[in-house]
């Protein structure tokens, strides 16, 4: 390394010191170049986040780090810590690192333990692999350490195993092991990614607190920007295996200039952002790290490119007074002559132009106390009942034609259930389901099937829930052939619905596997809009595309809506999504309904302090608002539907439950809050409701 | 988790006593004790026959249902009955049942050990030359009767000089204690051989693809974030974990094999409970198929409640 003399002495506090490190991997295809040059530095202390799309080369970047790269992988380049190479030590004097100067915290946590061992002696494995302590101070050391990372009781909890740990639980136990011998370095790769945003606030809070403690830098790696604005000092965009801009947290998030990170702030949903209006897309895919094309690698999806783009690729280079980095041609331009508002187009919507009021729109769905109740049983060969897991107790709500309804609520709150249990046409529930006007319990099976035309149902995950060894065409043709069309009108249909969903009829001939994740959700979305349905109920729509292409698909929702008339039931956990499409929404807990109303009111002046709580856990991409916002932490994790708390199933997590005087707080044990209007077309399920203002 | 088992242990004791019923009843019918009386010179008397055949509860004139009632109340009392040349069905299987442990001992816990040892080993190296080549040697294996194995082996000894004795339990002229058990051991390496090369292919392919599973998951990765190298990490945290669905395929195996083995007790001669299973059958030879029957449906039974054993003490998963 040649350059290596003048960036040391220019970085002497720097902690770990990254130099155009460069990554690739073989394949059947080529040589994959994942990571394409990369440098940073981090201080103690400090938090850089790696931000980028899937297949960017953030998460290869931090594993060549800890060195756990697969050994064909092709590592060239210069990793520092503390001034002492890394690259090329052996397996031995690496783990003499790993664990000790660098901790590591990974995305999913029902995964990252091993089943079969304890939380406590995994925790201890960890500290005498590096440390010379008996068995008994090792214990200590990891009580303490779990104690440290909030886990309750952690005398009790010390010998359980991961499986009976809920996801954020593990996830402070996985914070706990890479904290344990006080890093220098914690690497986190989408620490939250898996968890619900109540858990994840407190994740992050628990992070934030271990850097506190170890005085350690971390390295963030996350697509989510809401993330990065509350915990990132700097901020390195990556785009197709190199960073594309890199500097302080604020100029990045204000004063980009680089197209591809004025693209992606702008295609975030946001929960602070004025109601529901079209999202702005970053139209096409990234290009293939295996043959890359000649100049920018952005500038296919650039609206501003122009001929150099096409032939050099831009340096990062620094482009402003506050040492921000940006690598664009045109980065002078940008924010002068070049406006960022605007940048990227974003498309008009069709605005609904039947029946205004909702009162005077046909329902389309009504669900009236709907009760699913799952036995709890033991046994091999006699089934005893040992109770029962109250997974929907009581949920009621309707949908009128040209409307979406969203469910939000964390995971274990009976969304799915309440989907499936719709989807069923139900016969033997108790309360009841009525679609368009039919009550299901009474139909008969000929009714039921045609009703099934009338309700369909798009699924989370766009690359499992496509057949992947039928062709397009097939795959769109399949329902109508079961519902008895003849051969021309599905020939017919088949390009006339790839073309309502923005793809190209030729689309037919081809398979799932040839699609991006964007365009097989949209495949999804033709095989449920083919029977010409009234009703479509969304899965998690968009959770599994990245975001500058769920912004299309969230676009195309809307559009469809409108020109068809449609009317949705949209599930998700991403409240900044729903606060995008919903028209109305409401908010579960345990089983409940325990907030419904217009989206507008609900989002700015939520009633029920659940609601409260979970807006107000939704990190906002933008580190001013997110440094002065108090967040409301709930405590704990959702409790078991199995056993529901007597009186108000949400007092154990209540903020406002707590401030409460003995005898006001009485009455939310003993009694169980009655949905209650607080306003035109908002209810509410709380004793002691008020409006509380939290984005 | 004590009753849990007992409540298995109920469970499969019912089956053992179905199966032993389902045994009698074939074997019952199905085998005529008859023939080797009229295939005798001189053919003694139908009714001295008869005679006979009763008092060892064979008469095919008295009705199964009652010859089955006689044998089961037999069986509770730990009689079960006489083979067909007139000895106690219970000494003789006692005897075969040391003369199989005797035989399997070994095999079965060399090939338990190197079984997993080997697959893990392959599946670290999957792809390289030598998984390859394991891959093809243990289909051949697989895909080779005992019977050849056994009698390669044996071709081979003689053909090398015959450094190995094989036949029998132990050399006749051995005298002397120690003498006699070297000659035993001696005697044990052919057929150990052979019940290890078809066991240790069987579990080592189970082996490396659960393994193969296991080398991809996260907690393996986190072990290794946590500063364990390579091989502690794969040795602590994955073949703990690859060898648990292993388990039941190798304690059911293993325990089967005791009436099993028939070809390797029958090619090398060792008068096992696999042999007498053939060997009855072919002598019409009621009791002993039908307590053979009993044995085999215990050994399910224990097979069972030891997999569950295991795997409970394996992975706390399924405890609780």
């Amino acid at each position: 390394m040649t350059t290596s003399v003048s960036s040391l002495v220019t970085t002497t506090d720097s902690v770990l010191d990254v130099r155009n490190l460069q990554v690739s991997f073989p394949s059947e295809a080529g040589l994959v170049k994942a990571v394409r040059g990369i440098d940073f530095s981090l201080r103690a202390g400090e938090t850089l986040a790696l931000v980028g799309e899937s297949g960017s080369g953030k998460s290869v970047t931090a594993t060549s780090i800890l060195g756990l790269l697969p050994t064909s992988a092709q590592v060239t380049g210069s990793i520092r810590l503390d001034g002492r190479e890394l690259i090329g030590l052996s397996d031995r004097d690496y783990s003499k690192i790993r664990g000790k100067d660098i901790g590591m915290v990974f995305q999913d946590p029902l995964s990252a333990l091993t089943p079969v061992f304890s939380i406590g002696t995994q925790l201890i494995e960890a500290l005498q692999v590096h440390q010379k302590l008996d068995d008994a101070k090792a214990r200590a050391r990891a009580l303490e350490l779990l104690d440290l990372v909030g886990i309750p009781d952690p005398k009790r909890r010390i010998d359980a195993f991961p499986h009976e740990f809920s996801g954020g639980m593990r996830q402070r136990a996985v914070i706990a092991m890479a904290i344990a011998n006080d890093p220098k370095v914690i690497i986190a790769d989408e620490p939250t990614t898996a968890l619900d945003v109540t858990i994840q606030a407190q994740v992050l809070d628990v992070l934030k607190k271990a850097q506190e403690v170890t005085g350690a830098a971390i390295l963030m790696i996350t697509h989510d920007l809401g993330v990065v604005a509350g915990m990132a000092d700097q901020v390195t965009v990556m785009y197709a295996g190199k960073p594309v801009e890199a500097g302080a947290s604020d100029s990045v998030f204000y004063e980009p200039r680089m197209p591809y990170s004025i693209g992606l702030l702008s295609a975030v949903p946001r929960l602070d952002d004025g109601g529901r209006r079209a999202l702005t897309p970053v139209e096409g895919n990234p290009p293939s790290m295996v043959d890359l094309p000649k100049g920018c690698p952005f500038a296919a999806r650039c609206p501003i490119a122009v001929d150099v783009c096409r032939e050099t690729e831009p340096e990062l280079k620094v482009v402003d007074d506050s040492g921000l980095r940006s690598a664009c041609h045109r980065s002078a331009e940008i924010g002068a002559d070049l406006p960022r508002e605007g940048m990227f187009p974003t498309p008009e919507l069709p605005t609904w132009e039947g029946e205004t009021d909702r009162e005077g729109r046909p329902q389309v769905l009504a669900v009236d106390n709907l009760i699913k109740h799952f036995p709890l049983v033991k046994g091999q060969v006699f089934k005893r009942r040992i109770g029962t897991v109250k997974a929907v107790d009581g949920l009621s709500f309707d949908i009128r034609e040209g409307e979406t309804f969203a469910l939000v609520g964390e995971s274990g709150c009976g969304k799915t259930t309440t989907l499936l249990e719709i989807l069923d046409l139900p016969t033997k529930q108790v309360g009841s389901v009525t679609v368009l006007g039919k009550e299901t319990k009474s139909m008969s099976g000929k009714d039921r099937r045609g009703l099934r035309r009338d309700v369909q149902v798009v699924f989370q995950d766009p690359m499992a829930s496509l057949d992947s060894r039928m062709p397009i065409g097939d795959i769109l043709a399949e329902p109508l052939k079961t519902h008895g069309w003849d051969k021309d009108r599905i020939h017919a249909r088949v390009p006339e619905l790839l073309s309502l969903v923005g793809l190209l009829p030729e689309h037919a001939e081809r398979y799932p596997s040839e699609f991006s994740g964007g365009q097989r959700q949209r495949i999804g979305i033709a095989r449920a809009l083919a029977l010409e349905p009234k009703l479509i109920v969304l899965d998690e729509p968009v959770s599994a595309l990245d975001v500058s292409i769920q912004a299309g698909v969230i676009n195309l929702l809307d559009e469809l809506k409108v020109k068809l008339g449609l009317s949705y039931l949209f599930v998700a956990h991403d409240l900044s999504v729903i606060r995008h499409i919903a028209d109305r929404v409401a908010v579960m807990y345990l089983g409940r309904i325990v907030e419904q109303g217009d989206a507008e009111t609900v989002f700015t002046s939520p009633m029920h302090p659940y609601t409260q709580a979970l807006l107000s856990a939704v990190p906002l991409p933008d580190p001013r608002k997110e440094r002065e916002r108090q967040r409301i932490l709930l405590t704990g994790d959702l409790p078991s539907p199995a056993d529901v708390p007597s009186g108000c199933r949400f007092r154990t997590r209540c903020p406002k439950f707590l401030s409460l005087v003995e005898s006001d707080a009485e009455r939310c044990r003993t009694e169980d809050p009655a949905s209650e209007a607080v306003a035109a077309d908002h209810t509410s399920a709380c004793h002691y409701s008020a409006a509380l203002e939290v984005v | 988790m004590g009753r849990f088992l007992l409540r298995r242990a109920v469970n499969y004791l019912i089956l053992v006593f179905l199966a032993a019923t389902m045994t009698y009843f074939i074997a019952g019918t199905a085998l005529e004790p008859i023939v080797n009386y009229l295939s005798k010179h001189p053919q003694p008397p139908m009714a001295t026959i008869h005679n006979l055949l009763r008092a060892q509860n064979l008469d095919p004139n008295t009705p199964i249902v009652v010859r089955y009632w006689h044998w089961l109340t037999g069986v509770l009392q730990g009689n079960f009955g006489l083979t067909y040349n007139g000895d106690s069905v219970a000494a003789e299987m006692g005897r075969r049942i040391f003369v199989s442990t005797e035989l399997l001992f070994l095999a079965t816990i060399i090939s338990a050990v190197s079984g997993v040892a080997f697959g893990a080993w392959n599946a670290l190296r999957q792809y390289r030359p030598s998984d390859k080549a394991s891959t093809v040697i243990s289909y051949a294996i697989l895909a080779t009767p005992t019977v050849v194995i056994a009698v390669t082996l044996q071709t081979f000894d003689n053909w090398m000089g015959s450094p190995i004795q094989y036949i029998d339990l132990y050399d006749p002229s051995a005298h002397g204690a120690v003498a006699i058990v070297l000659s035993n051991l001696e005697h044990l390496i052919l057929p150990t051989l052979t019940l290890w090369l078809i066991q240790v292919t069987l579990f080592s392919r189970f082996q490396r693809s659960t393994m193969l599973d296991v080398l991809q998951a996260d907690y393996l990765r986190t072990a290794r974030a946590k500063g364990l190298t390579y091989r502690q990490a794969v040795l602590r945290h994955g073949l703990r974990t690859a060898v648990i669905p292993v388990m039941p395929l190798l304690v059911y195996n293993i325990i089967l094999l005791f009436t099993g083995a028939t070809f390797t007790e029958i090619i090398f001669g060792w008068h096992g409970m696999g042999e007498w299973l053939v060997t009855s059958i072919q002598n019409n030879d009621v009791n002993a198929t039908a307590a053979i029957g009993v044995f085999t449906a215990g050994l399910v039974l224990v097979a069972g409640l030891v997999s569950d054993l295991v795997y409970a003490a394996l992975d706390p998963r399924v405890r609780a």
